[in-house]
Formats: structure tokens, sequence, C-alpha cells
């Protein structure tokens, strides 16, 4: 290999090496203090790896501040909002760019352009809104909302439109009715957006903070976000048990996007390209 | 997927989401259910154990603890109570009765049903917990400012106690520095209680006729806030907020500052947090006064209440956790456990608080304890309060200026509370 | 069912939800922010007040919602720049022929972009700690003074604008990845046979190119921006000072924080305008600069 050619393929590996370490140096060093000792961390100079690494900070969060319960809410709210929230979207989408009907197009461009509106100039009356309902303080009141979602329309017509059109007017042609063909023909070629989807909605779902931090009151529903947020006021000392705290937050969301990423990837840049 | 099984899935899903709103949007009204009751801090983290021998006097009631971190507690109740979510029963910090009561969420108590005795208690605190002739709190116990310092590092400064007026503190101040503390009072800047504090030294009261108008331009309040500002452009005190303090007992075990101003749960919480070397290092005392040659000035007087929702369901059960608390044996156990004050006196006629060295300069200290304006917005005056002091400190700004502009700001949060009051809707308590 | 009315049934349930939890509170919030809707109004009805533009004309006049204003700016307009430079650095890192291991760095690099704001600006609070904070820590080792990263108001800001590049970077640099890889590769032959170096053809062919993605980004990257609420709320509660009050926090404080809600809503609809205002902005001039090709 020449020279340049040679300095050139080791300043581009140097350059990657150096933004990986800036990306996941902050994860790694979050792992590390979680096995810290209780105030090993605030030191001077600060240690990079803890000298007898235990699970300790891990048994307190979930023995005394109920981590678990946390955990369980996250679990459900998402859940509930991504099975819902697909289903709605997959179903909306599918019409949007397959079945024609009066005002389709109109219907459309409006929903595209609540998109400009950001979310938070709801929050308020809705929180009255759902004070109303009864719905303050439970799952149902962060669910709701959520499954709103104008970008997971666009996303599921942006795919759906490439289907064969062929393939439905045939199904039409021997008779069969529109849900028949939606659950039979569309569905199955629909899988992977609505893998991709199902991975937004779980993803935007657990990571939610402001919402639930606003309509949760009980502790005992809160999500993690909210609890490591309210804990980390609290403990603001505890730098140890707040990254325990961090890592069982972020840990089940990357093993899922690390299992699943080409969906998620693929359908990133599909939502991009107009 | 085979069809058969397409339909189930969906009808699964379906079903899922269904049930999972349906679960969700359940809420546990019934009877049935748990106490609920809200509790910050220290308090809340024993309160499961205090009550553990009501519990079992009484095995049909069941108590759920929620714990409220306190920099996010008035957020909550008043989230609460907006979304008709609040609890059965709360510990309220005393300074929020009157907002809570504005909205009309407090149960009116009755004292005998609780058993409890008006004379008992001390005055000034029974009657912060009454609006408008009823009693919508009871007090759980009793709190003010006063100073913790490390002996050890004043008296090695030549300093032999914790000085009676704002001159001799400031000589000894003078004095930790040159003996290598260099920053020997902590005062947070995020925190208004010390300050508050040291406003209620002065004669001039807070706000004016009848709470409608802030009153920070007084000639008490500026020598007040000059005060205080000149600590931090001494470098009596570091600039800082106690998020970047990290630890506080720590940092005050390791020497980082001698003297920090708080309240009675921080006996419990060093205690507990120091090692045993540091142990009978450490004092309380008074807070000093702006009158030069005084024992010691005024100080806030605080402390938390037990409230009672009006929209509880259950009522007559959180009426007996009320009577529980306030027996004399289990607030001397609250005592044990959190190092808080207990508001009745026949508690501290009782054994082991009678002869205790530390409480003791609480008892002086709550002689001289003031309270401060009963209105709802205080919360936010006392925010803003803080802030003009410490941006004075930060961008030089005369302390005129910044009384006038922090009278300005609270002559607006006021606002709405004048149009109240001329309607006749609110009736003002002397503020 | 008929195809016409399937089309409508189909939509239902998602419209229903998007009318009843959006549309619906967007208008109620429009006409909050035209009453005087505060804790007396909650505690009793009979207390609200029709304000007309006062609440909009207080807020204009607060100097905190200037300030707000200002540190919301502040962010975006070092933020946005700073990010899409660091994402298009690495997309062109990732797509060089010479890059090894190109899945894992695409994994590390995306990394953060999943993870839970909340979390994560917890870990990076101790990471900017004063005394114990690694940034620090390293600053000392290369014979830097120590940063006052989340108490000096001058340095807050910065701060948060580090954090929140860190966190966002992964997901502009994937569609970056995407937009590079639909460049033809002849365009770059031809350039090369002419005897183009790599700056010409990275200034005539990639950035002309990549016209349209970057202004997609910077329109998406920017109205993320503008919605600053998660990362002050965590690590600085709009401190020290109110160097780091979003408007969105502004809006968070009056509306959740002191129930002020006519004020908060003023605030929300303000925001959204000038959202609306600047992305159109943003538009218009691309446009514009596009016409003379």
């Amino acid at each position: 290999m020449k020279l340049p050619e040679f300095g050139r393929n080791l300043s581009v590996q140097a350059g990657l090496v150096a933004a990986a370490a800036f990306a996941l140096g902050p994860l790694a060093w979050m792992a590390s203090v979680s096995l810290m000792a209780p105030g090993e961390a605030t030191q001077y100079p600060p240690p990079l790896l803890p000298a007898a690494p235990s699970f300790g900070n891990y048994r307190e969060l979930f023995v005394q501040a109920g981590m678990g319960g946390y955990v369980l809410n996250s679990l459900g709210i998402a859940t509930g909002l991504t099975l819902s929230s697909v289903l709605f979207n997959v179903m909306a989408g599918y019409a949007f760019a397959k079945l024609h009907f009066r005002g389709r197009e109109a219907v459309f461009k409006a929903l595209l352009a609540a998109l400009v509106i950001p979310g938070q100039v709801a929050m308020l009356p809705l929180f009255l809104m759902l004070k109303q309902f009864g719905l303050v303080n439970t799952w149902a009141g962060v669910i709701l909302p959520g499954m709103a979602s104008v970008f997971g329309i666009f996303l599921v017509r942006q795919y759906a439109r490439t289907l064969p059109d062929e393939l439905l007017e045939a199904a039409r042609i021997d008779g069969a009715g529109e849900w028949r063909i939606f659950v039979t023909i569309v569905l199955p070629l629909l899988r992977p957006i609505v893998v991709t989807l199902a991975m937004f909605a779980f993803l935007a779902s657990w990571n939610d903070f402001m919402w639930p931090l606003i309509v949760l009151t009980d502790s005992s529903l809160h999500t993690l976000p909210v609890a490591l947020a309210s804990l980390s006021r609290e403990h603001v000392q505890d730098a140890e048990l707040m990254m325990a705290g961090a890592v069982v937050t972020i840990l089940p969301v990357l093993l899922i996007f690390l299992a699943l990423q080409r969906h998620y990837l693929a359908g990133l840049t599909m939502g991009s390209i107009k | 997927m085979t069809m058969p099984r397409r339909r189930a899935f969906i009808a699964g899903a379906a079903g899922v989401a269904g049930a999972t709103l349906g679960l969700g949007g359940c809420r546990r009204g019934d009877a049935d259910a748990p106490l609920r009751f809200w509790a910050m801090g220290r308090e809340g983290e024993v309160l499961e154990t205090l009550l553990a021998p009501l519990l079992r006097e009484q095995p049909r009631l069941r108590v759920r603890v929620e714990k409220l971190p306190w920099s996010a507690a008035h957020e909550k109740l008043l989230t609460a109570f907006a979304g008709d979510a609040t609890p059965d029963m709360a510990q309220l910090g005393n300074t929020w009765i009157a907002e809570l009561a504005a909205l009309g969420a407090l149960l009116p108590l009755d004292a005998g049903a609780a058993g409890l005795d008006a004379a008992d208690h001390f005055a000034g605190i029974w009657r912060s917990n009454e609006v408008d002739g009823r009693l919508l709190g009871v007090p759980w116990y009793i709190d003010t400012r006063l100073m913790f310092y490390r002996h050890d590092l004043f008296r090695r400064a030549g300093v032999p106690s914790m000085p009676g007026d704002w001159p001799g503190l400031v000589r000894a101040l003078d004095a930790l520095q040159r003996s290598g503390v260099a920053h020997p009072l902590l005062l947070p800047l995020n925190e208004a209680e010390p300050l508050l504090a040291l406003a209620l030294q002065q004669d001039d009261p807070l706000l004016r006729d009848g709470g409608r108008y802030g009153d920070f331009r007084s000639a008490g309040f500026q020598r007040t806030l000059a005060f205080y500002i000149e600590r931090f452009a001494r470098g009596h005190a570091p600039f800082l907020t106690n998020n970047q303090i990290s630890n506080l007992w720590q940092e005050f075990g390791r020497g980082s500052f001698a003297a920090f101003i708080s309240g009675p749960w921080n006996i419990g919480e060093l205690d507990r947090r120091l090692p045993t070397e540091l142990q009978g290092l450490w004092s309380t005392a008074p807070l000093p006064g702006p009158v030069p040659g005084g024992r010691f000035g005024a100080s806030t007087a605080g402390g938390s209440s037990l409230v009672v929702f009006k929209r509880s369901h259950r009522q007559q059960q959180a009426l007996q956790v009320l009577a529980f608390l306030g027996r004399p044996q289990t607030q001397l156990h609250f005592h044990a456990l959190t190092g808080n004050l207990p508001p009745r006196r026949s508690t501290w006629a009782l054994a082991p608080l009678a002869g205790e060295r530390r409480a003791a300069a609480f008892l002086q200290q709550l002689e001289l304890a003031k309270p401060t304006p009963a209105v709802p917005e205080w919360e936010r005056i006392l925010q803003e309060m803080q802030l003009q002091a410490a941006r004075a400190h930060r961008y030089g700004t005369p302390v005129a200026d910044a009384a006038a502009a922090l009278d300005e700001r609270v002559d607006g949060f006021l606002a709405k509370r004048r149009w109240m009051l001329a309607r006749g809707a609110l009736r003002a308590r002397a503020a | 069912m008929n195809r016409a009315l399937a089309g409508w049934v189909f939509i239902a349930p998602s419209l229903a939800v998007i009318g009843l939890f959006f549309v619906l509170p967007v208008a109620a919030g429009l006409a909050l922010s035209f009453s005087d809707f505060d804790l007396y109004a909650l505690a009793d009805l009979r207390n609200l007040r029709f304000a007309g533009l006062d609440n909009y004309r207080q807020v204009l006049a607060l100097p905190l919602f200037w300030k707000a204003l200002g540190n919301t700016l502040y962010f975006v307009v070092a933020g946005v720049p700073l990010s899409i430079g660091l994402s298009l650095a690495c997309a062109l890192l990732l797509q060089s022929p010479l890059a090894r291991f190109k899945p894992f760095f695409r994994t590390a690099l995306f990394a953060p972009v999943v993870t839970t704001v909340v979390a994560v600006a917890v870990i990076w609070r101790y990471l900017f700690h004063v005394r114990y904070g690694l940034l620090n820590a390293w600053g000392a080792s290369l014979g830097l003074a120590p940063v006052d990263w989340l108490g000096d108001p001058a340095w807050a800001m910065p701060a948060i604008i580090l954090f929140s590049v860190w966190k966002g970077f992964g997901a502009n640099m994937i569609i970056f990845v995407a937009a590079l890889q639909a460049i033809p590769l002849e365009l770059y032959e031809a350039a090369r046979i002419d005897g183009a170096g790599r700056w010409r053809q990275f200034v005539d062919i990639t950035l002309p190119m990549l016209g349209p993605t970057l202004l997609l980004v910077g329109v998406l990257t920017m109205t993320g921006y503008f919605q600053l609420f998660a990362e002050p709320y965590v690590m600085t509660q709009g401190g020290p000072l109110e160097s780091t009050v979003s408007v969105l926090y502004l809006m968070y404080e009056e509306g959740f924080r002191w129930w002020n809600l006519g004020r908060a809503s003023a605030v929300a609809f303000l925001l959204f305008v000038l959202m609306v205002a600047v992305t159109r902005g943003l538009m218009h001039l691309a446009r514009r600069t596009e016409e003379p090709k």
C-alpha cells in the first residue's frame, strides 16, 4: 500500500474510532459506575473502573426503590401503546395509499399540516380534558393521546403505495370484502413496515418523558424515565445508584435496537425520503 | 401466517390493547383500597416504620405511603389537585396550607376528634394551620432553620462557639478563611430558606397591605440582602447550588465547608451518615442576629402539617391515622427516627428529648421563630426572591435596584389576589 | 362494505384519536390563551376572566420570555450546525471505501439516539460535575482550568448543546448515509478523470446532491431543537440563573408549576408561530438558493 493511501486509511479508521469513543464513552462509564460502591465515584481524580465491582446498587434499586414496578409500568404502557397505535396506523396508512374515497387527499394534507404543530401546545388542555374523563393518573391517560401519530400513518402510506394494485383488484374481482383483503393480502406484504412501526412506537413510548410526567401523579404508576428523573432529584448525591437506574432504563431499548436495527434504520431512511 | 392465525393475532392484539386501556382506565376509588398517604423526604422514608404499631392495632386498616422528593412535592400536589387525583391525606409544608385552602382542597378538621388540644401546641404553629377560623391541618413536626457547624474547625480558627450577631459571624468567617477553609459557610444558591431566615430577622414585613403588594424594598430587607450578597462577594460562601455539592454530609465531614444553615432532619441524617470519628465534632446553634451584641436572631417558623383532602373517600380512616400520629409516644418515636421536632409541649417534656443537647438549640431558636406571609402565591415569591439575590451577586446589581426589581415581579404575581380581594372572593388574613 | 365506505372505516379510528386527543386540545389551548385560567379558576370557575390578548401582551412584556427565547435560539443556532456537521462528517467516514467494520461503527454511532433522554441526561450531569466529573478531569490532565459546566451561567447552555449533539447526531448520520449511497459513482469517476481533487469533488458533487437532504435534516433538527425541554428539566432545572430556560420549559413552569394555564397556553402558541415562521423562512431561503441552478 502506498504511504499516502495508508495515511488516509489510518485517518479514516482513526476518525471512526474517535467518533465511536465519543458516542459510547458515556454509556461505558455509566455501566462502570453502576458497579461501584456508594461514594466511590465522587473522588478526585474520578475513577474509571470500580475497585470491587458489585451489583449492590441494582439490589438497592429493586428492593428499596421499587424499580421492578417501574419496569412493569414502562413495559405495560409501551406494549399497550404499540399494539393499538400500530393497528390504527396500519389501517389508516393502507387506506390513504390504496383505498379511494372522496376527500382522501384533502384529509391527508390536513394531517400533514398537523405535523407542524408541536405537541406541547395541546398538553395543558389535554390534561384538563383527561381530568374530566377521570383518566388522569391512569395508564389509559398515557396511552390514548400517544396513539395519535401522524408520522406512523405517513410511514405506512409510503410503503403501502408500493403494493401492486393488480393483486388487490384480483382479490376484489374474486368477491373478497375489503377487510378480508386487508387481513389476508395486505398485512403480510406490509410486515416489514409493521415491524419498523412497532419498533418506533415501542421505543418512543418507552423513552417518553414529558407527558407521563404530567399525567401520572402516583409514583407507583411512574414509568422508568419519570421515576429516574424523580430519583435523580432526590438522590443527587448517590451517583452510583443513579447510574444503575440509568442502565436499567436504557438497556432494554438498546437490546431491542441491536436485535432489530435493520428494520429501525430502514424505516428511518424511508421516512426521510419524501 | 395462515389466515386463522392472522385473524387470531389481530383479535388478540386488539383484545390486549383494549384490556390494557380498560384496566388502565380503572380507578381505585373503592373503599376497600388502601389509604393513600403522600409524604416527603426523610419523613416519607420512615413513615411505614412509624405506622407499624397502628397497623398492628387495626388490622383492617391499610395504608399506602407514597414518597415524594421535596423538590417536586409542591408541583405534584397541585397537579394532583388539578387532575382530580389527590391522595387521601398528605404531609404538607405549612406554608402551603394557605394555597391549598384557597383551592378548597382540604377537609376542615375537628381537633377534639383527633385527640388534639390546641393549648398543648406552640401558638404560632397552631395558628398557621387555621384558615378563616377552621382548622385545616394538624401540626406534625415543627421546624426552624439554624446553624450546623464544625466546632472543631471553628476552634482551630480561634472562634470558641457560634457568634450571636452578624458582625461576630463575619469575623468568624474571616478567621476560618485564614485558617484554611476557603469557603466556610454553605449557602446553596437554589435554597431560599437561609435568605428567608435572615430576612425574617428584620422588623420590616416582607409583604404589605394585607399581602397585596411586595415590600422587599424596605430598609430591613435591603440590609439582609446586602449582608447575604456580601457573603459571596467576600468568598465566605461558594457560589454553588446544592446539586453541585453532590453530597452535603460527605463534604461537611471532609471539611469543605465549616457551617451550613438547615433544619432538624439533618440531625438524624448526620448521625446516620457521618463516620464515627466525626460524630462529636459538630454542633447546632441559633442563627446570629443583625443586632450587635444580641444573643441570637429570629428564624423561620416552619414545619409540616398533616392534612386530609376533601375529595377523599376514606376520611374516617385518615382521621384515625391523624390521631395516632398525634400521640406523644408516636411523636417521640418520630423524633428518634428523624431528628424532627415534635409540635406538642407534652412531648418535649418526655425523657429522652428533654435532655438532648442538639435539640436544645432548636427549642431556643423556636422562641424567636416568625411565620411567613400566608398567601397562596408565597412559594413563587420565595423562588423569585432567591433568584434575584443570586442574580444581584452575579451581575453586580446594586441592592436597591435588585429589591425594586423583586418588588415589581412580586406585585405581578399578586395581581389576581388583589382582584379577588376586591371582589370579596377572598378574605385577607393578616399577612 | 363498498370501497369508498371502507376507506372511511379504515381511517376512522386514527382520525378519531387524532381529532379527540390532538385537534380538540389545540383548539381548546387557543381558547385558554385568551383567558386568565389559573389556580383560583381551577378551584372555582367563577374566578375565570376573559383576558383577550392580555396574556400575549404580558408574555411579550416578560423579560423571562425573551431570555427563554434567546436561550432557545442560542441552542438552535449553535446546536443545529454542530449536529449536522458532525453527522455529515461521520456519514462521510462511514461511506468511505477505506472504512472497515462499518456495521459495528454504524451501530455504535447510532446508539445514543435510542437511549432515554432522562437517563443519559443523568449520566452527563455527573460527567459535567465541576470537581468529580470526567470532563474536567481530562481537562486538568491537559492543563485546562476546571469549568463549572452546570453552575456557570455562561457554560450551562454550551454543556446542554454538547449533550444534545451527542444524543442526536446518529439519526442525521443515518439519513446522510442513505443519501450518500444514492449519489451515482459515475459522477465521481468523471470528476476524477477531469482532474478534480477530493475537496473539489466534495464541493461540486457531494454537497449539491445532498442539497434536499441537508434541507430536510436541517428542518427536522431545527424543529426538534426548538422543543428543548427534557435536558434543562433533568440537568439544570432552568438554571443557573435562568440561563437554560427554554421556551417550552417556561411553558411547563407557568402551566404545571404555577398553574397559570392561560399564560402558558399563550407561550405555547407563540412558540408554534415562531417555529412555523422559521421553517417557512428556511424553505423559502432554500428555494431561492436553488433557483440559479
